[in-house]
């Protein structure tokens, strides 16, 4: 008897130190958490929830985030020398205004007056100075903004003065002043950011949701709302009960089907998601390493077929790497340079010695149901020039370190985003020696085409290289291109503002409850 | 005292061994953190400094080594993708898992014993069949598939609760005790029909023995006859039945989690393992690993306690 005791009470003891130890850090954890929820209850609290598929996970610390979905979150906290803007231009943000040298290799930029970061201070030359030095550092090798590598110095000037000196010239250099700038040696921004943006970052809870709140100090038209929760809902029929529930008020990034079963409650607002969706070849591999077998590829595939079959017709046919909102180098053309003729795509097989057709591959990240989706049309329209395509799901951690890194593969349905807006940003990955060109591509034409593109002083000259590029991808078919996909977003009815960027971002300081 | 001893050395070594495996799986599996968080960007050379700031460059064994040192020492580590402290990461989590448990569980037991003595002494009655395909049904439907339905049903058109707007445990208990409970409903259903099917049989059986005949030859009465003497044995094997269910109801409650939207481990669980946070992994295969076991140790006493021929065998 004395020994069951015993027993039990360690037994007992033991539930007991597990469950007070979770007691105690929750409660810490509540005078937050009580805030959330009395902001949430007040009758005309001006705020949204916001659903996201997944957590920013990669890192809060802008320059080392990469994942789509979390820059497209942190839009909102960080603003560089220079911001994007709903059109594709660039405007000033933290800088004032900026000016070129004669021989276009030093940009002096002045920096706005009274432009605050979240923690109060002002931002000086010296922050400036800082934040760009953190991305050019290239003690790891690379920096971390690739295109930095040009620089030369960065020097403050003065106080409100900051001087880049690059050691070649180039157009582009000043799309990638939308770097985020950050307080000088603060080193809390992987737990704690701290940006200049129109909302200041407030709190997380590991894949649960992440609060942020109007900055009250923004230097420029500030934000309607007061405070925006993103909540976190990866499973898809959770997130439209979320909506449907009211828990949510407006989320990006969904499926036809997900948007025809929400009510009245909520209206569509169609954009594009400006991702190169695309069934990309290894081409540096058997059998895609002949270009009557890409082509031929290109020949079976139907776009607009994949589009009305798994997207209920939403979505742009593209045919090369480039989207339809990046309109100055959208090639309108080249969308039917491969229309679907199956004789033809067999008579080319047939030439490259492949008459009965081959078997392959296709390798897709299994988190992104549309590639998915796209990947299995594309297997039966395959068929009908005899190949046999198998579709492999992997996750997306495997499809990073295998396909995008170890590059082995043969083929694989993703979709390819501009980290910024340049053409570069998409295109300069298919030159041959750059490190993230994962589909092996190696055109003489075209690595002798992109430098002349960076060596090109004149806009409009470089323009019409970049759309020569983007030619040479369609006629040696790279890739089966297929589509930009539509970019659904449910917005409860009474929210508006909601507005569109040609890169993935979701702009919440424009969103408004009507009057 | 001997056997808690024991039963203690053999919770710690449980624990261990499931943390190594766990640990070692993701040498096992390719890509690592470092990858990951680079997504898209990642080079061999920004992979391998990031690896190198963050430990991973180091041999399995030692990390291995590194992190038993600090699970004894009550240090959990950093999440590598959260950047925050594991401990504090996953506690608020643990509670809500917790406490889907605990509901699921005294759901199950609350309804399935009435009804599982109840359907053996009415088995072979006008209804027997009816309720024994009731039962099958219920034992073959997946929890996310009656989540999707009691969501649908409790928060679409009846609005009971607020899918995806799940209350702070601290501030709000009722609200979310009540948000879990439609959770709970469906890890229980086919639990439920899963343990009066047991309960049925294993009474009945019992009630076919000589015991149970002189009992009620000796003029004691049929209902009588079954609390005092028959249910004390046919629980034995439902009490151990019920510890398994406990372990396999946290696995349960990872997926209906996701269904419900309700922010406990199982989504952090998944998140963890596809980004390649082993601290976090790890301290979650631990506390569910402890759970099991804790579950079995305590089904053994309560089987003790209803069976004293069973000591026996523990002290030995």
């Amino acid at each position: 008897m004395k020994k069951k005791l015993m027993a039990f009470l360690l037994l007992a003891s033991l539930l007991c130190a597990a469950l007070t130890g979770c007691g105690g850090s929750s409660t810490e954890k509540t005078p937050e958490d009580g805030q959330t929820q009395g902001g949430s209850t007040g009758a005309v609290a001006n705020e949204i929830t916001v659903g996201i598929a997944q957590d920013l996970d990669d890192s809060l610390d802008p320059h080392l985030a990469v994942a789509a979905g979390t820059k497209e979150v942190m839009f909102n906290v960080f603003e560089g020398l220079m911001k994007p803007t709903s059109t594709g231009d660039l405007t000033p943000a933290v800088a004032e205004s900026y000016t070129v040298s004669e021989d276009r290799l030093t940009y002096t930029f002045t920096l706005r007056e009274g432009v605050k970061f979240h923690n109060g201070d002002e931002v000086t030359a010296e922050d400036v100075v800082y934040s760009i030095n953190r991305c050019a550092d290239t003690t790891d090798g690379t920096p971390l903004v690739e295109a930095f590598s040009v620089i030369q110095s960065v020097e403050a000037v003065d106080a409100r003065t900051v001087a880049i000196t690059i050691s070649e010239p180039s157009n582009e250099f000043i799309s990638y002043m939308t770097t985020a700038i950050l307080p000088a040696d603060y080193d809390q921004q992987d737990t704690a950011p701290v940006g200049t943006g129109p909302f200041k970052f407030v709190s997380r809870a590991a894949q649960d949701n992440i609060v942020l709140e109007k900055f009250d100090e923004y230097w420029g038209t500030p934000a309607y709302l007061d405070k925006v929760t993103f909540k976190i809902i990866e499973n898809a029929d959770s997130l439209v009960m979320s909506l449907q529930s009211g828990a949510i008020d407006l989320c990006s990034h969904l499926t036809s089907t997900q948007v025809a079963q929400l009510g009245d409650d909520f209206y569509v607002a169609e954009g594009t998601m400006n991702l190169v969706q695309a069934l990309y070849l290894n081409n540096g591999e058997k059998p895609f390493d002949d270009v009557r077998v890409r082509q031929a590829l290109c020949y079976a595939v139907d776009k607009q077929g994949i589009i009305d079959l798994a997207f209920d017709g939403y979505g742009s046919p593209i045919g090369s790497s480039m989207y339809p909102a990046f309109g100055k180098y959208f090639d309108e053309d080249l969308i039917n340079y491969y229309t679907k003729d199956v004789e033809k795509a067999k008579s080319l097989l047939a030439e490259a010695g492949y008459p009965d057709g081959f078997s392959m591959t296709i390798t897709v990240p299994s988190n992104y149901q549309p590639h998915i989706d796209t990947a299995q049309v594309i297997v039966e329209q395959l068929k009908e020039i005899g190949v046999t395509a198998e579709i492999q799901l992997v996750e997306w951690g495997t499809w990073l370190s295998d396909v995008y890194a170890g590059r082995q593969f043969q083929s694989t349905v993703v979709g390819v985003d501009a980290s910024n807006m340049t053409a570069r940003a998409l295109l300069e990955r298919f030159s041959s020696t750059a490190g993230n060109n994962f589909i092996n591509y190696n055109n003489a034409e075209y690595d002798k085409l992109f430098a002349a593109a960076l060596a090109s002083y004149d806009d409009a000259e470089q323009t019409a290289i970049y759309k020569q590029m983007l030619e040479n991808l369609t006629v040696n078919a790279a890739n089966v291109y297929i589509q930009d996909l539509a970019d659904l977003v449910a917005v409860r009815q009474g929210l508006e503002g909601v507005t569109f960027y040609p890169i993935y971002v979701l702009d919440l300081s424009t969103v408004r409850y009507a009057e | 005292m001997k056997y808690a001893a024991k039963r203690i050395a053999m919770l710690l070594l449980t624990m261990v061994i499931v943390s190594f495996l766990a640990f070692a799986a993701f040498s096992l599996i390719s890509g690592s953190a470092a990858e990951i968080m680079l997504g898209t960007q990642a080079t061999p050379e920004k992979v391998a400094a990031l690896e190198k700031e963050m430990g991973l460059d180091r041999p399995l064994l030692v990390r291995y080594g590194e992190w038993l040192l600090g699970f004894f020492t009550g240090d959990l580590g950093t999440s590598l993708s959260y950047k925050q402290p594991v401990w504090e990461l996953i506690a608020p989590k643990v509670l809500v898992t917790l406490w889907l448990s605990i509901l699921s569980f005294l759901l199950i037991a609350a309804v399935s014993i009435p009804l599982g003595v109840r359907s053996a002494r009415r088995a072979g009655g006008r209804l027997d069949g009816v309720s024994t395909a009731l039962n099958q049904f219920c034992m073959a439907v997946p929890p996310f598939f009656t989540g999707i339905l009691l969501t649908w049903l409790f928060s679409t058109v009846l609005r009971w609760f607020t899918h995806g707007k799940f209350p702070n445990l601290g501030t709000d208990l009722p609200g979310a005790v009540k948000y879990l409970f439609f959770a709970a409903i469906s890890i229980a259903i086919p639990r439920v029909a899963m343990t009066v099917r047991m309960l049925r049989s294993t009474v009945l059986g019992e009630m076919q023995k000589d015991y149970v005949r002189t009992a009620i030859s000796r003029g004691n009465d049929r209902s009588g006859v079954l609390y005092r003497h028959v249910l004390k044995n046919a629980l034995v094997p439902v009490v151990t039945f019920l510890a398994q269910t406990m372990a396999e109801i946290v696995a349960g409650s990872i997926v209906v989690e996701q269904v419900f939207a309700i922010p406990g481990l199982g989504r952090l669980l998944v998140a963890s393992i596809s980004n390649r946070d082993y601290p976090v992994v790890q301290a979650i295969v631990v506390i569910l690993a402890f759970w099991v076991v804790l579950a079995g140790t305590v089904a053994d006493l309560i089987n003790q306690r209803i069976d004293p021929r069973l000591r026996l065998g523990g002290d030995a």
